[in-house]
């Protein structure tokens, strides 16, 4: 049909190069450095790997967290006459068991350093304003470590017998 | 909101907003959950007293919602970690979308009766 035929019917679209290679076994072709490698002469990073460490947590503990979550979810809200059955004597009965405060502990620090670092990330992304970005920060830590200590306590000291 | 934060507009951005906003509100709600639980120290009257509140029929709604974005949450998290970590995961991402949206109907369907039943049986009687 047209002179295309020719190309069409080999495996490449790169044909074939006129007159001798330059190089050969003896005389091998310069090694081009690919561009942005890391070598000796690149500087080493100042920034250190926190935010691929908190992209992986984000992941690691999603994955454990389907498990304690849902658990927790089928636990509260669907076993046993789901929600209706709650109160003081049932948390009694659940703490009871190291189990469970070991559970709800893990739960509680995982889905806290979870939300608190995605509401970072979200902090990040549209507060513009340096001040306002430091201010909304600041709340956001101090939410997250009150709610993680204060969590962490009740698990601990919880008391049966508290009348 | 700064422009340019609507990218693209297909599933993939309508997921990723969907994620946000179920994770600041699962956040919010944790929260909250922590310091009513907290009450167990304070006394058990204090706690039945807020936990009544949690039997009340409007709350048993808030509930299912709160059910509704965490299994949305869950569900579209593992495919996020799927799209990042699987090697097929970027060029299956639509079809694990609309897999993860059909088991959270189907999840959501069960989630009626054990949620809710309780709620409907004392809004129009036994
Ligand atoms: C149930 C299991 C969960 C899974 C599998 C999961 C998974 C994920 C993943 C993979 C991300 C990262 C998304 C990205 O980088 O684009 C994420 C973000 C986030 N998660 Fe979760 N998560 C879970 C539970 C929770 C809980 C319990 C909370 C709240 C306490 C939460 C709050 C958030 C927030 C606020 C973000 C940031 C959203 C954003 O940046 O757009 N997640 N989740
Ligand atoms: C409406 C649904 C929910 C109900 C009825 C409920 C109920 C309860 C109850 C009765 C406890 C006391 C301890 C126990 O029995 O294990 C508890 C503790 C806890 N729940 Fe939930 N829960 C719900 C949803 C959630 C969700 C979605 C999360 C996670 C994102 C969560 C995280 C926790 C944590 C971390 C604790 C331990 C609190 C502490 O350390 O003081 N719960 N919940």
């Amino acid at each position: 049909m047209s002179t295309n035929n020719t190309v069409a019917e080999e495996t490449t679209a790169i044909g074939p190069v006129e007159g001798e290679s330059l190089y050969d076994a003896d005389f091998p072709a310069p090694l081009i450095e690919a561009p942005r490698k890391r070598t000796a002469k690149t500087p080493k990073s100042t920034r250190g790997n926190f935010e691929m460490a908190a992209w992986l947590f984000m992941r690691l503990s999603g994955v454990v967290l389907v498990v304690l979550v849902i658990g927790h979810l089928i636990i509260q809200l669907v076993l046993d006459g789901g929600v209706s059955k709650i109160g003081f004597a049932f948390v009694a009965g659940r703490w009871a068991s190291p189990f469970w405060q070991v559970w709800d502990l893990l739960m509680l620090w995982l889905a806290m350093l979870h939300g608190g670092n995605g509401l970072r990330t979200v902090i990040n992304d549209y507060a513009e304003r340096a001040t306002t970005r430091l201010w909304l920060k600041g709340l956001l830590y101090t939410a997250t470590v009150f709610t993680i200590l204060l969590g962490s306590l009740v698990i601990f000291t919880f008391d049966p017998n508290i009348r | 909101m700064p422009a340019g934060t609507l990218y693209r507009g297909r599933e993939g951005m309508w997921s990723w907003v969907a994620h946000r906003v179920t994770g600041v509100l699962i956040f919010f709600f944790l929260f909250v959950h922590v310091l009513d639980t907290a009450l167990v120290r304070v006394s058990p009257e204090a706690y039945d007293d807020v936990v009544a509140t949690y039997k009340n029929p409007v709350v048993a709604l808030l509930e299912y919602g709160l059910v509704a974005a965490i299994l949305f949450h869950a569900l579209n998290g593992l495919r996020v970690i799927a799209v990042d970590f699987w090697s097929k995961g970027p060029r299956y991402q639509k079809q694990m979308l609309w897999t993860a949206v059909g088991i959270w109907i189907v999840l959501m369907v069960g989630a009626l009766y054990p949620v809710l039943g309780h709620a409907a049986r004392q809004v129009f009687g036994s």
